[in-house]
């Protein structure tokens, strides 16, 4: 495999959990509840993820049960705030709390115990492709998922008469709830996909990003995927786009900082100049560079309204009480 | 955000600590910057708070409370302030970022005493600082990696560029050069002491770019898997990580706090304590190394040879002649570096590869 390869499969795997975390909480907000507790249901689906998997000996099962997990978490958000009303900015954050704690005392009793990985497929012949082999066919399962995930999303959105329900009750609950659309149990189902994409995406973490349980080993990507979210100005290829930028930004600055410039002598001149300018940036700002480009783009979608009003869900973040 | 729940969390826990009464028994706090779950500092730290209970006689005696993964900063000093109206009688900030908080909070509560590792400030009379002279360690893992390297390149994943982190990397360079002098150390900031999905990719990054052997100074045992799926070697850090890769494991630097823990809680409960500034190595058994494992014999000699000498003090790593990174000279044949200088540690010696972050 060339160095290219490689690059391009790391990548894959950075990306892979802010991609499904991410169109996750897209459906969440498409339907006009913004839930900040993805961190807490990640790690609760990495924590459940290794346990079933270390107890059944399965990673399979171990998917199984962070998809489950991070949905019946969700489901507390989900009573609280939409059954009992309560502020979805407050419960949300309660929730990536609870989660940190709550994973953390489960997991207790895995520190240290050798995880199990989930295989990456292997077809004959293509697999061993040069370049894309291992790339489009040589996989984890949960990357193609996670693919799957968005062409389903995008196709359920904007092409059935589910999906557009789901996006009117985002955008306007009142007159979704006059039509006699019941917009508190889709909020409901919503909010739960969100739940199990998490869960997913804390599996992966756990079963194939670095087979283990460690506390707090999401390290803040649930707060990427929500950034990632608003990236995307709530489009689902934009998620993909945005999560494998991000994903990729945050490999290539180590590959930056590991290379040498005289192993790059052998590049166009141009590109060497570039290759130059860049090492020189400090590895710090090239961190936090994910962060940095939410804000550029917040800035630049607040600019046009009428970009803005299309893309955002009306009704984020304000509760719905039926009134009768 | 991230930082303010994490302060939340964090005075939230202080609050039920502090709950319990605290009469008779000694009562030692402990400030850890990751959980203790994660196999690597905080953990070793926390085993030596344990030991410490246990040499000391156990709970009836000695009351441990402990704070896990409390941001370095401004959020710290809150933290610390509410231990120390919790009543406890000494408490140890265990990472460098704690520093200035350490001292501050200090200086309001003069009867409680203050620890903090790795460190070098002491304001107050009450505060002492203890650190382990780990580039011991480091050194000898040196010798082993251009001893077991075919390509003669190694991967650094490093933390921050702090002294203590740039004394690792200059010492594991020269530990290598007593070897082969040609050898070459890649180094990548992942800029965080704990963050394994994070250290995976450095330790991917790095093998993709052709080393063959990773070290980290990091905390967690992310790099050892990638190294063990990948089939190369590494180091461990912090505890014996052999059961993360057990074909992989060269050795690892074990960070040894019992011993100190005991020492200081007792001279708290003899009321003898004082304001010091130790920084242990071998000798003291503050850094004791993992079994050499996954090398052949010879390579295991000279690692025990490297070990011996460092311990019984007839050797120290940095010992001239060392050039700096630009050529230029920094200690003359035979010339030892003073302490003063490796502790406040910002330049690197020559054949890292690498431009040290200002």
């Amino acid at each position: 495999m060339g160095t290219l390869e490689l690059v391009l499969l790391t990548i894959a795997t950075a990306a892979t959990p802010l991609l499904l975390a991410a169109m996750g909480e897209l459906v969440v907000e498409r339907a006009g509840v913004l839930n900040l507790g993805v961190e807490g249901m990640m790690i609760m689906g990495a924590v459940s993820g290794f346990g079933a998997a270390y107890a059944t000996g399965s990673p399979w099962l171990g998917l199984l049960a962070a998809i489950i997990v991070g949905a019946l978490f969700s489901l507390l958000f989900a009573f609280l705030t939409l059954t009992l009303v309560t502020n979805q900015v407050a419960t949300g954050l309660a929730l990536t709390l609870l989660g940190l704690g709550l994973s953390g005392m489960i997991g207790e009793r895995f520190v240290g115990l050798p995880g199990v990985k989930m295989r990456v497929l292997d077809i004959p012949v293509l697999s061993d492709l040069p370049l894309v082999g291992r790339l489009l066919f040589g996989q984890d399962p949960i990357f193609y998922i996670s693919i799957f995930v968005v062409f389903g999303v995008s196709w359920f959105l904007f092409r059935t008469r589910a999906g557009l329900t789901l996006r009117a009750v985002g955008d306007s609950h009142k007159s979704a709830h006059a039509l006699g659309i019941k917009v508190i149990a889709i909020r409901y189902a919503a909010v739960m996909f969100g739940g199990a994409c998490a869960g997913m995406a804390g599996g992966y973490l756990s079963l194939v990003y670095v087979p283990q349980w460690v506390e707090n080993m999401s390290a803040g990507r649930g707060w990427i995927a929500l950034a990632l979210v608003v990236f995307a100005s709530w489009r689902p290829w934009r998620v993909l786009a945005g999560a494998y930028l991000f994903g990729g930004i945050s490999i290539m600055q180590l590959h930056i900082q590991a290379v040498r410039l005289e192993d790059l002598a052998f590049l166009p001149r141009p590109v060497f100049w570039v290759a130059e300018v860049v090492k020189s940036i400090p590895a710090q700002f090239l961190s936090s560079l994910p962060y940095l480009a939410t804000v550029v783009v917040l800035v630049l979608i607040s600019r046009n309204r009428r970009l803005t009003m299309m893309n955002t869900p009306a009704s984020l973040g304000q509760p719905f009480v039926p009134d009768r | 955000m991230k930082k303010m729940l994490f302060a939340l969390a964090a005075s939230a826990a202080v609050l039920i600590a502090g709950g319990a009464s605290a009469q008779d028994k000694t009562k030692a706090c402990f400030i850890y910057v990751g959980p203790i779950g994660d196999f690597g500092w905080s953990y070793q730290h926390h085993q030596g708070a344990l030991e410490m209970q246990k040499n000391l006689g156990g709970e009836e005696k000695v009351e441990i409370a402990y704070l896990e993964s409390v941001p370095e900063g401004a959020d710290a000093e809150r933290a610390l302030e509410r231990f120390a109206r919790s009543g406890c009688n000494i408490i140890f900030t265990t990472s460098f970022g704690y520093m200035d908080a350490t001292n501050k909070v200090a200086a309001k509560f003069p009867d409680v005493k203050f620890e903090h590792a790795t460190g070098y400030k002491r304001e107050t009379p009450n505060v002492a600082t203890y650190n382990s002279k780990f580039h011991e360690g480091r050194y000898v893992q040196g010798v082993i990696a251009a001893k077991m390297s075919k390509g003669g390149v190694a991967g650094y994943i490093a933390s921050f560029p702090i002294p203590e982190v740039v004394m690792g990397i200059n010492a594991f360079v020269l530990g290598a050069q007593s070897v082969n002098p040609d050898f070459k150390v890649k180094v990548v900031w992942a800029n965080t002491w704990f963050d394994p999905g994070k250290e995976a990719d450095a330790a991917k990054t790095l093998i993709d770019q052709g080393v063959d052997i990773i070290t980290q100074h990091t905390d967690s045992t992310a790099p050892i898997q990638v190294a063990h799926e990948r089939g190369i070697k590494a180091f461990g850090q912090a505890s014996d990580m052999i059961k993360f890769g057990p074909e992989t494991q060269l050795t690892s630097i074990i960070d040894n706090w019992g011993p100190y823990y005991t020492e200081r809680v007792k001279a708290v409960m003899d009321g003898t304590w004082k304001q010091i500034d130790i920084w242990g190595g071998m000798h003291d058994g503050h850094v004791v190394m993992a079994p050499y494992t996954n090398m052949p014999d010879d390579v295991k000699a000279a690692a025990e040879e490297t070990e011996a000498k460092i311990k019984n003090q007839t050797f120290n790593p940095f010992t001239g002649p060392i050039k700096k990174q630009d050529g230029s000279e920094w200690l003359k044949d035979g010339e030892v570096a003073e302490d003063g200088v490796l502790l406040g540690l910002n330049f690197y010696v020559a054949g890292v590869d690498d431009k040290l972050p200002q």
